[in-house]
């Protein structure tokens, strides 16, 4: 198995959605396609739905930190949906729910943000 | 089951091959039933392990071998990850969580962090002649509630 990015806009938001497994292989593509996408488009936030998120190690919490970085400066948010247990584990063990808001789905992500812009 | 089963892994030091280390050791440890958690544990420190062997040992030079050595006595896995890559310099500081010698990689630092945290045991041994040595071992638990 290996990993697929889906993006979506809504309004000011870019939705990442991460299928599969998230790794030092895989985690170039992420970086590429958030990048790209943030970069070109009008989203000022980003969520990042982990429903289908089978496996991530800590090259996935350098990328979310990279993108995050990179938002950050731009003025914009990142927040983070439907966690399973172990990305959620490494999440809290990386002291990343500091600068991270976590939300249980895309729905409850979205509207944190739309009262927040 | 009585005795040591192991089992002894080599490939090339390429990217493509984490997924395939993490998955093979999962399916040997398999046999001693543990849970979904366990198992994720241990595909995650194999993938660390050997995510470091990669980056930091070769350098990413697929050139180089990763050999992973797996074993199972009762309910307890021992896992070793070598390389005979670059070596670590200073142990202590590459053990500090969110250290990363490859900041530019945007490596998160939390490697070791993640492998001591989520096994019973974690040793490291490392020079620059002979690389880097990781040996791990944890208890499965789910096997041990058998046992009683």
């Amino acid at each position: 198995m290996s990993l697929q990015v889906e993006l979506e806009h809504y309004r000011n938001v870019l939705i990442v959605r991460l299928r599969g497994e998230l790794d030092h292989h895989t985690a170039d593509t992420v970086k590429l396609k958030m990048e790209e996408a943030i970069l070109r488009g009008s989203s000022d936030h980003v969520i990042l739905s982990l429903k289908e998120l089978v496996f991530m190690d800590s090259s996935g919490l350098g990328v979310i930190l990279g993108r995050y970085k990179l938002l950050k400066s731009r003025g914009g948010k990142m927040v983070v949906c439907d966690v399973n247990a172990s990305v959620y584990r490494l999440l809290e063990l990386s002291g990343l729910f500091k600068i991270l808001t976590i939300h249980d789905d895309e729905r409850m992500a979205l509207s944190s943000l739309e009262v927040v812009s | 089951m009585s005795g040591t089963n192991f089992m002894t892994l080599s490939f090339s030091s390429r990217s493509e091959n984490e997924a395939f280390a993490r998955v093979a050791v999962a399916a040997f440890i398999s046999q001693l039933d543990p849970t979904i958690e366990e198992l994720n544990d241990l595909k995650t420190v194999v993938s660390e392990a050997v995510t470091n062997s990669i980056i930091h040992g070769y350098d990413s030079d697929p050139e180089g071998i990763v050999t992973i050595e797996a074993s199972i006595d009762g309910d307890t896995v021992s896992i070793t990850v070598i390389d005979k890559g670059n070596g670590i310099e200073d142990l202590e500081l590459a053990r500090q969580p969110l250290y990363t010698s490859k900041p530019e990689l945007e490596r998160s630092g939390m490697g070791f962090t993640i492998m001591e945290n989520f096994m019973d045991r974690f040793e490291v041994t490392s020079s620059q002649e002979h690389g880097t040595r990781i040996s791990m071992m944890k208890r499965i638990e789910s096997k041990k509630a058998l046992y009683n």
